[in-house]
Parts: structure tokens; C-alpha cells; sequence
């Protein structure tokens, strides 16, 4: 404790604080993300049962699963259609719910309290809920519906509906995509809507030509986060539907999910994983790449012409 | 009138967002006889209110209750004390490949939990942690990459001279970083607190895949269990339900305007 006053442990004391302080995360990082990645990539060349023999098989798990496996389309499939729903309608009502509460309406907390209280619950408790209110028979969905004189379908044992089912469930947890959209459009400023209307322009035109780009960073943002979270859904379906009906609602996260822990072809799983993360990681950049032609910076739209 | 159509969109969607949640806790209170009738009824006619406790019981809650308040509990500490630590050091120091190290960070977010899911689940085995709450806890204590870079977004903020001043009057990093910094980055704390407190609490998968033995599991695993053992008893469902919901509302009520402010702040913009 006295070395402080000498000079070389000091200096090496000195040199070594930082390095204390962010010790946790790296050997965190090396334990539980790097070590478990790599580990993930190597098992995946090979067949490999939680017990008994381990065997490489290089390529082959990657073969089986493109060539042999009508499973693995039939899950990629559900989940490309839940993702086509999904992220523009989440998107899109998110976007709209924050554009209203940002009118200056009296009573807007409460709005925004209702509007984000379902995204505090998430998870199992969600699924029960929407389990229940999708019941065929008694649930009240169907009730409203057939108030309007529509006869609702049984939700969760109707291969077309059952997948509906889960898009709807799952828009009920866009709280914080709509707070992140409320938060970007408080950062335009007023005056350029004010400006906008002095040279006549209408509503429809302010928010093509200010609001969505002044927004579109934050489109950008929410649209990766959002097809990422529809390539991980998996407890609704997993808590509501169990995959069926007919594997109607057999995501791809299910289905690697079962092959790792039902299964145990944890080998086989891991080459499901590194597929999905290349599928999401090239979408990923597909928007990245794209958004360059629809996403305004505010710095280039300074300097640029209005 | 403008204002009119715009109180009706608003209004429509929130019974939209509210309704199933009046539905669950309604449901928690009615009679199995006033379950199944059509049309459904919104109110029971009787409260039933001893059915929370009928349902709580039906199931070893108790211990699904002390499981899930141990990992959340533990988890939150740790999550607190080591994101708030690394973040420090990224915030305030210099050192030899810091940047490196942030950028492995920032890109470490970006990693889907699906691809380390089944060597994660290897590791534990092989530490014999499977059927114990320490894979839910202990990764905690690593601090996370998510709250790391939100706090130190944080603590950039906050003006050196501070520390400069309690430098000079003796203090050393640790005694800087306790008396100091924790107590300007409370906000940012609390916010930190409440989203793993979420996360943990409501966590499925985790749970599900690392537990087997019915001792250890936590609320979450419980309720699932509940559906395919009691079939369609609804009421208990709705009851358990409402009381696991129950902690991260009041939760939310009372940190609504760091959660609001705080996701408004880290709604990264360009």
C-alpha cells in the first residue's frame, strides 16, 4: 500500500488502473462471447451429441440442412413471412402512434404509458395473455369481432391464423421503437415546418419531405433492431403454439432451439445458428448499404440545398 | 375538429394496447362458470379474489418466487457494480488499445445470443452449473455491453475538473470513482437498474434452457408449466399472471420518466 511513493511501482500501479477497471467486461467478453463463438463455429463442422463420440464431419452439417432437411426451409420460410409482416407493421404503427402523442395532446402521458406499459411485461406473461384473448371460443377477440358481425377464425389452431396470431402479439410490444421514434421528432426543428408552410407546403408534403428524412436515422436504427428481433422470436411461439399448428408457427429459432435441446445435435444447431447470424448479418448490411440513398443526415442537409 | 379525429385515434388504439390487460386481470377474479359463457363478460359478476391465492398455491410459487428474486437480485448487483466500473474506465482513462477493446465492444452487441446460446450451455455444463441459478446470475457480473456503453456515454458528460480537483486533494481512482462519479450518474444507474431488473425478471429462454429441477426454477418457468399441467384453467393462469406482472409495473409507475427519458437519450440518432 506504502509503494505509492516509489517511483517504478507506482508507475506500474499508474499504468495497470485502467486495465483494472475494464478487466471484468474482457475476461467476461473472452468467457462468455468470444470463447463460446468460436467454440460455436468449430462444433458446427462437427457431429456432436452432448454425450458420446464427437466425429468432424467438415462440411456436412451445412449439406444436410440445404440438401436434406425440409424442416430447415419450412422454419426459415415461417420465419421470413413473420419478418415481411412484421417489421414494416411494426415500424409503421410505432411511427404513428409517436407522430400523434407528438402533437401536443393533453393527457399524453397517459397515451404514452398505455401505449408502452405491454413492452414492461414481455415474454411468457405476454404469451398467456394473447393465448387467452385469441381463444377460440371465449376469447375476446372473436367477441369484439363478431360484434362487428365478423366471425373470428380459432387463432392458434388455424395454420393461417395461428402465424397472424403471433405478428399481433408481438406489435403489442412496440413501446420502446415508438418512445425512440417520439424522442427523434422532438429533435426536428419547429421552424422548419413553419418555414414549410410559409412556401405553402401541405401536410402530406411536410412529412415526406421533412419529417421522413429528418426521421430517417431513426428509421434506420429501429428497422435493423426489429429484423433481428423478428429472426430471434421465439417464446411466443414456443409458450403459445409449441411450433404447430401444422408448423405453421415453427420459427427458425424453434427449430434450432429443438435441434440443440431436444434433439441434442448440438453440432448440427450450431451450423443452424452460424446460418441464421449470416442471414441477419447480410440483411443487416443490405440496409446499411441501401440506406445511403434514404438516410439524411442532419449535417449534409445543412450544407446541402433545403 | 382535426384535434377531435386525432383524440379518437389515439384513444382507440390505447383501449387496442389496454384491453388484454383489463381482460387477464378480470379473468384472475371470475368464477370457472363465468369463464365459458358467450358473449364473454368484460366484469364478473362476483370478485373472486381468494382465486390469486388458490393459484399461487396450486404451484410451489413460493420457491419460483425466492429463485427469481435471488437472479434478479444478484444479477442487478453485479450488472450495477461492473458496468458502472468498465464504463469508468472507458469514460476517464488512457490506456494502450482502448479503442480496439471499445470497438470489440460496440461490435460484441451486435453478436445474436442464438449462435453462443449452445456453447454457453456446453461451458456451464462442464463448470456444473446446468440445473443452478449461477448461468443466470454470474455473466452479470461481467457487466454487459449494452449498459457499458450507455453509461459511459453517461460519464463522458460529466466535467473532468471534478475529478482533477479531488485528484489533487489526494483522492485515488477508487475513492474518485465511489464518492464522485457514482453519485452524478444515479439517473443513468436507475435506468440501467429497471432494464436488467426487466430483463431478468422476464427472462424465458435463459431459465428454460439452463434449469431442469422444478426447485430451481424461476416465475417465468413456473407460469409456463402451468398451462400444459392444468390444460385450461384460466383463471389460475390470469391470476399467476397478474401477481408476476405485478413487480415490473410498479416498477415501471415509479421510474416512468427514466425509462421514457432514457430511451429518448440512448435513441441513437445517425
Amino acid at each position: 500500500m506504502e509503494s505509492i511513493k516509489k517511483r517504478t511501482p507506482a508507475r506500474f500501479k499508474q499504468m495497470s488502473i485502467p486495465y483494472l477497471f475494464t478487466l471484468p467486461w474482457i475476461i467476461g467478453f473472452l468467457a462468455f462471447t468470444l470463447g463460446p463463438l468460436i467454440f460455436s463455429l468449430i462444433i458446427s463442422f462437427y457431429e456432436w451429441p452432448v454425450v458420446g463420440e464427437k466425429t468432424f464431419i467438415g462440411l456436412a452439417n451445412y449439406k444436410e440442412m440445404f440438401t436434406n432437411d425440409p424442416l430447415f426451409w419450412e422454419s426459415l420460410g415461417v420465419t421470413m413471412k413473420f419478418a415481411v409482416l412484421f417489421v414494416p407493421l411494426n415500424i409503421i404503427i410505432a411511427l404513428l402512434l409517436a407522430m400523434l402523442l407528438n402533437k401536443n395532446v393533453k393527457g399524453s402521458g397517459f397515451f404514452r404509458t398505455a401505449f408502452y406499459l405491454p413492452s414492461v411485461i414481455s415474454g411468457v406473461a405476454l404469451a398467456m395473455i394473447w393465448s387467452w384473448v385469441f381463444d377460440g371460443e371465449y376469447g375476446i377477440l372473436n367477441y369484439v369481432l363478431s360484434v362487428f358481425g365478423i366471425e373470428g377464425p380459432k387463432w392458434l389452431i388455424n395454420t393461417t391464423w395461428a402465424p397472424v396470431a403471433m405478428v399481433i402479439a408481438s406489435l403489442w410490444g412496440q413501446g420502446s421503437m415508438m418512445l425512440i421514434f417520439l424522442a427523434g421528432l422532438k429533435n426536428i426543428p419547429k421552424d422548419m415546418y413553419e418555414a414549410s408552410a410559409i412556401d405553402g407546403a401541405g401536410k402530406w408534403k411536410q412529412f415526406t419531405r421533412i419529417t421522413l428524412p429528418m426521421l430517417s436515422p431513426t428509421i434506420l436504427f429501429n428497422l435493423i433492431t426489429t429484423i433481428i428481433a423478428a429472426f430471434q422470436q421465439l417464446t411466443l411461439a414456443l409458450v403459445m403454439t409449441g411450433g404447430g399448428p401444422l408448423n405453421s408457427t415453427y420459427f427458425y429459432a424453434m427449430y434450432m432451439y429443438e435441434n440443440a435441446f431436444k434433439y441434442s445435435k448440438m453440432g448440427y444447431s450450431s451450423a443452424n445458428a452460424w446460418f441464421m447470424f449470416a442471414i441477419v448479418l447480410s440483411l443487416t448490411l443490405i440496409v446499411f448499404k441501401s440506406s445511403s440513398a434514404w438516410v439524411y443526415y442532419e449535417g449534409e442537409m445543412k450544407q446541402g440545398k433545403k | 375538429m382535426k384535434k377531435i379525429f386525432i383524440y379518437v385515434v389515439l384513444i382507440f388504439f390505447s383501449l387496442l394496447f389496454l384491453a388484454p390487460f383489463f381482460w387477464m386481470i378480470t379473468t384472475a377474479v371470475k368464477s370457472p362458470e363465468e369463464l365459458y359463457v358467450f358473449p364473454p363478460k368484460w366484469i364478473p359478476s362476483v370478485f373472486h379474489w381468494d382465486n390469486f391465492i388458490t393459484a399461487w398455491e396450486s404451484q410451489p410459487f413460493n420457491v419460483f418466487l425466492k429463485n427469481s428474486l435471488i437472479v434478479t437480485g444478484l444479477s442487478l448487483a453485479g450488472q450495477l457494480i461492473s458496468s458502472s466500473l468498465v464504463a469508468y474506465g472507458f469514460a476517464r482513462f488512457r490506456f494502450k488499445g482502448k479503442d480496439v477493446l471499445f470497438m470489440i465492444l460496440l461490435a460484441s452487441m451486435m453478436i445474436p445470443w442464438e449462435v453462443t446460446m449452445i456453447p454457453q450451455y456446453m461451458e456451464f455444463n462442464y463448470l456444473g452449473w446446468i440445473n443452478t441459478l449461477k448461468p443466470l446470475i454470474i455473466p452479470a457480473w461481467f457487466g454487459s455491453a449494452f449498459f457499458i456503453f450507455l453509461l459511459r456515454q453517461f460519464i463522458m458528460g460529466i466535467p473532468v475538473e471534478l475529478e482533477e480537483a479531488a485528484r489533487i486533494d489526494g483522492a485515488n481512482p477508487i475513492q474518485i470513482f465511489i464518492r464522485l462519479i457514482v453519485p452524478l450518474m444515479t439517473p443513468a444507474l436507475i435506468l440501467v437498474g429497471v432494464f436488467h431488473f426487466l430483463s431478468s425478471w422476464n427472462d424465458y429462454l435463459g431459465p428454460l434452457i439452463f434449469l431442469n429441477d422444478q426447485s430451481k426454477y424461476t416465475l417465468t418457468l413456473g407460469l409456463s408449466q402451468f398451462r400444459g399441467m392444468f390444460g385450461v384453467d384460466m383463471v389460475s393462469i390470469m391470476a399467476v399472471t397478474f401477481l408476476i406482472c405485478l413487480p415490473p409495473l410498479a416498477l415501471f409507475f415509479f421510474a416512468q420518466r427514466y425509462i421514457v427519458g432514457g430511451i429518448a437519450t440512448t435513441g441513437i440518432k445517425g
